[in-house]
């Protein structure tokens, strides 16, 4: 099998960008494991605490009957290990290396400063602390809800799930709450076929059965499939508007009134609201519970799957079953503590170390109706502290900008590729068909081009689905770059598709030997 | 307001002309004609929020964060402040690290997928178990999904998972939303002491309760060390009993206590839970990072995400995400879990951190555990009003400590004079010395002695 880095041209398509990324080969292998660097084995001497140590043995304090014999771990000097993961780092492709328009997953740039104020001394605070003292946490997580309700125009929120999974969880959870306050008995939860398969396991995971509602031709909501499905067991509708088309529901008034008609919730899933911002808000549409994507839509980093954040909003009837705790605010001046066009509001001067005399404190309570709890303590806290410092930076301005570039950029890059988008007008993502060529395919061959593909074969509704959302983030030029790597790969055969990648670290790699003889550690690899 | 922008988002990088163009090619007038929204439901209002520099910014959230005070912590029960080394922080920040997501492309990912295979491995190694996914939210979230696997498995009839007495309610509260949607109930075992009271373990296990006729236990949870910070000593009698039972036996742990203590495999546990972010994060509000290991019977009901070795086209070896058919993105309803987005930079961080302790220095800061808590006890035990610890147990970090005065009051005369613990019971105080300095804890010993004096 030749390698592309072979060839003399520029790149595969010869105008195109060239790409090469990071490949260390050694005796025939890729760069070896952790434990195919070292691995040593300490054997445990229990019960003795100054006895002689030799190099194979840690003595314990412990008798033996309560300790393991031995531990063996990679021991590598501190250089060892940073070139490891420097090496291991070389062989990713973030955001920072170049387009990333994975459709759903809103991989825009994620300012650098963020990270400085999750890193601050001061975020560093236990969760068992008196409230008293950790009153600098209670009041950005105060802010943090207030911005968010603001921007789903919502009543309350919490934000305690610590992914959007997790948020929608909360969703079903309440949803079963305020039936079951109302003593009224409902089994389940509708989900239109093309949504995020989170929301199927979702409702599954709540205890629901799944009622799946087609599309219409038009790929929206079909209000005749919902009539159907809608009936007194309904407990709620879980809708993401845009759609994962990119189309926005327009009849989606008609459809809460429609749910609301038979007693039913209406649910928001939050993936796709970059979309929106400064624009439309989910309570306005009629929508009584929301998650947010903090990490899509607020620009926290995905870190190779996670952490993430889910903060769940809902309407004011709602608000006595959201998690516990949440976080209020008590005596104080009058003002809201929070930006508002008035004067008082937090202009970022006005509460610069002076004297604090008029604060407000805030402090944790249990809503009266809660759930419970979706997570240990308060969620994933150090993503929290980012998505608050990145609404704080862009405010209403940024982010009305950041939904206007998104749904321009989604635009453009559509008009420039030659795959045919059946489905308009969407907003700030598309989803084109790659035709007669495997969706799947067509993603290999454009990781040569030094682009991250759409994601592939999903939603179903389009064959051969290339769901492409390129973000605010993108100027022109590399929408042109993006655009010219989908059209090169268009115009290339099946061969050279299946044989794609060739620059990558990695070539094709085999899928159905992974899951047949599934090695899942080092130890496996070893037992070979 | 935003340096060289003048008006919108400083992370969108187009010119007016630019602008222009695109608008032309797409052949829209404005950007507002691209949103088809109908007029009743656009938003024509504010959010009333500011916009500002990055350094404005800044200032904003170092101002908020400000107000909290700075203590010192001798606080654990579950969540932990080892000292994190930086090299932790430099690498696990490298951009292509923090800035790429799921590794639906393999070939472009290998990098990350090969830290996750690594991580999974030195779970593996802790655990004795076969199998550890790349990670679950926290320890609570963990301990929620082992209860859906056993409720998926069922080898007993039963509905019951039992729990122990004492446990952090976080972790009760969180158990109990997740087997809501299925027909498990959850209840409790007595503890004897700070640890599993055989006896009355074994009754519940049989259905013995006080009704005396209760159904079968499917799940039973221990820990090792407990929430009150004891070395469970029974381990593996509650693994034979669960076995008997066919009752799902689910231990709670983390990554240091696990390097020093009976190794789950050896003490007949099917599952493994915990926070393995004990390494790899420092104090961070609770954010955590959900362990989750079980055997190789289990594979298939495993949730979340696996890292498994393949064959590339070179035929050289490679990694890739596998067996997610078990996943919601394509089971959907019948996924072995709903989670998607999971604690993947927080795993790496914590495979970097037992990388730089290597095995040694991981046993050590497990021993160290045992031998500055127990210390630390004898310590305050000496003061007149303070026995300690309340068990008698060995112990893991921390240990709980009688004090004849209210133990409220204690707390908030130790929080006057820069000292945070925990305040478990009318007159118990429980304290914990993970990445608390020496000269800190003498500090500590001194202030106590005049706050009870």
């Amino acid at each position: 099998m030749t390698d592309d880095r072979s060839g003399e041209s520029d790149g595969p398509g010869g105008r195109q960008v060239r790409y090469d990324q990071a490949r260390y080969v050694e005796n025939g292998r890729y760069e070896p494991l952790l434990s195919e660097k070292d691995l040593t084995r300490v054997e445990i001497d229990g019960g003795r605490e100054d006895g002689d140590e030799s190099e194979e043995t840690v003595n314990s304090p412990l008798p033996d009957d309560l300790t393991r014999d031995s531990l063996e771990l990679p021991a590598l000097s501190e250089p060892e290990l940073a070139r490891h993961y420097t090496r291991l780092s070389q062989m990713v492709y973030g955001i920072d290396s170049g387009p990333y328009p994975l459709g759903s997953c809103t991989m825009k740039y994620n300012p650098p400063f963020t990270e400085d104020v999750a890193a601050l001394a001061s975020a560093a605070v236990h969760p068992d602390r008196s409230e008293r003292s950790i009153q600098g946490t209670l009041e950005l997580l105060y802010r943090l809800q207030d911005y968010l309700a603001r921007i789903g125009g919502m009543d309350a929120v919490t934000l305690q799930p610590p992914a959007g999974a997790a948020g929608e969880f909360v969703g079903v959870r309440i949803a079963a709450a305020y039936h079951d306050h109302r003593d009224d008995d409902r089994d389940e939860v509708i989900v239109p076929e093309s949504a995020h398969g989170t929301n199927f396991a979702t409702a599954a995971l709540g205890g629901y059965d799944v009622v799946e509602l087609p599309s219409d031709d038009g790929g929206r909501v079909d209000l005749e499939a919902l009539e159907a499905a809608l009936s007194e067991r309904t407990a709620a509708l879980m809708l993401t508007n845009p759609n994962t088309l990119g189309l926005f529901e327009r009849d989606i008034v008609e459809i809460a009134q429609r749910v609301h008609d038979v007693g039913g919730l209406l649910y928001y899933d939050g993936a796709n609201l970059n979309a929106l911002l400064g624009r439309v808000r989910p309570g306005d549409m009629g929508f009584d519970v929301m998650h947010y994507n903090v990490h899509k839509t607020f620009a926290t980093p995905h870190g190779g799957g996670g952490p993430g954040a889910g903060p769940v909003g809902v309407s004011e009837q709602l608000a006595p079953f959201l998690p516990s705790p949440r976080v209020r605010k008590v005596g104080g001046s009058s003002d809201t503590g929070s930006d508002s066009s008035g004067g008082g509001g937090d202009s970022g001067d006005d509460i610069g170390g002076g004297t604090r005399g008029r604060e407000p404190t805030y402090e944790l309570f249990e809503p009266e109706r809660t759930i419970g709890k979706v997570h240990g303590y308060h969620g994933n806290w150090l993503v929290l502290v980012k998505a608050f410092a990145y609404v704080a930076r862009l405010g209403d301005e940024g982010l009305a900008d950041a939904s206007a570039k998104a749904v321009l950029n989604a635009n453009y890059l559509a008009s420039q590729i030659e795959y045919d988008v059946p489905y308009e007008p969407f907003h700030h993502e598309f989803v084109a068909s790659a035709g007669e060529q495997d969706a799947a395919d067509v993603a290999k061959r454009m990781l040569d081009y030094g682009v991250h593909p759409p994601t592939t074969k999903w939603p179903e509704i389009v064959p051969e689905a290339l769901m492409t959302e390129p973000t605010e983030i993108e100027s022109k030029a590399t929408l042109d770059r993006l655009a010219g790597a989908f059209n090169a790969v268009a115009r290339e055969d099946d061969a050279d598709l299946e044989a794609a990648p060739g620059r990558t670290t990695a070539r094709r790699i085999d899928q159905t030997s992974a899951a047949r003889t599934p090695r899942l550690s080092w130890q496996a690899l070893e037992r070979e | 307001m935003h340096g060289t922008h003048d008006a919108g988002s400083p992370y969108a990088p187009h010119t007016d002309d630019e602008r222009t163009a695109m608008l032309e090619a797409i052949g829209a007038e404005t950007v507002e004609d691209l949103f088809d929204v109908p007029a009743g439901v656009a938003f024509d209002g504010e959010y009333g929020i500011d916009s500002r520099s990055e350094r404005e910014t800044r200032r904003l959230v170092r101002s908020i964060l400000g107000r909290n005070d700075g203590l010192t912590e001798l606080l654990g029960r579950g969540h932990y402040g080892y000292y994190v080394p930086s090299l932790v922080d430099h690498l696990a920040d490298r951009s292509e690290f923090l800035t790429s997501y799921t590794q639906y492309q393999p070939e472009i990912s290998q990098g990350f997928l090969q830290a996750l295979f690594e991580y999974q491995s030195l779970l593996v190694e802790l655990t004795g178990l076969e199998v550890a996914n790349c990670s679950m939210y926290d320890a609570a979230t963990a301990l929620g999904e082992a209860a859906t696997l056993a409720d998926r498995i069922r080898d007993a009839s039963g509905t019951r998972v039992l729990v122990p007495d004492r446990l952090a309610s976080g972790k009760r509260r969180t158990l109990e939303n997740y087997v809501a949607g299925t027909d498990l109930v959850v209840e409790t075992y007595p503890t004897d002491d700070g640890i599993v009271d055989l006896e009355g373990f074994e009754r519940r296990v049989e259905g013995g309760g006080a009704g005396g006729d209760e159904t079968d236990a499917v799940m039973v949870y221990a820990e090792n060390p407990t929430v009150r910070g004891t070395i469970e000593e029974n381990l593996s009698a509650i693994g034979s009993i669960a076995d008997d039972a066919d009752a799902l036996f689910v231990l709670g742990s983390d990554p240091v206590a696990l390097a020093l203590l009976e190794r789950p495999a050896d003490v007949g546990a099917d599952v493994v839970v915990g926070d393995a972010s004990v390494l790899g994060l420092p104090t961070s509000f609770g954010m955590g990072l959900g362990l989750f290991a079980t055997s190789e019977t289990y594979l298939r009901q495993v949730p979340g995400r696996l890292v498994g070795a393949s064959e590339d086209a070179t035929d050289r070896r490679t990694f890739t995400l596998t067996l997610q058919t078990r996943e919601q993105h394509i089971r959907r309803e019948r996924a072995t879990s709903n989670i998607c987005t999971n604690q993947a930079w927080v795993a790496l961080r914590t495979a970097i951190h037992v990388g730089a302790l290597g095995p040694r220095g991981l046993v050590e800061l497990a021993s160290r555990s045992v031998t500055r808590a127990e210390e630390l006890a004898e310590r305050v035990d000496d003061l007149t009003g303070v026995t300690a610890p309340v068990h008698d147990r060995r112990h893991f970090r921390e240990f709980v400590a009688h004090v004849d005065q209210p133990a409220r009051a204690i707390a908030s005369d130790l929080q006057k004079r820069g000292f945070a613990v925990h305040v478990v019971d009318d007159h118990e105080i429980q304290l914990c010395v993970a990445g608390v300095p020496d000269e800190r804890l003498d500090s500590f010993v001194a202030t106590l002695e005049e706050v009870v004096g």
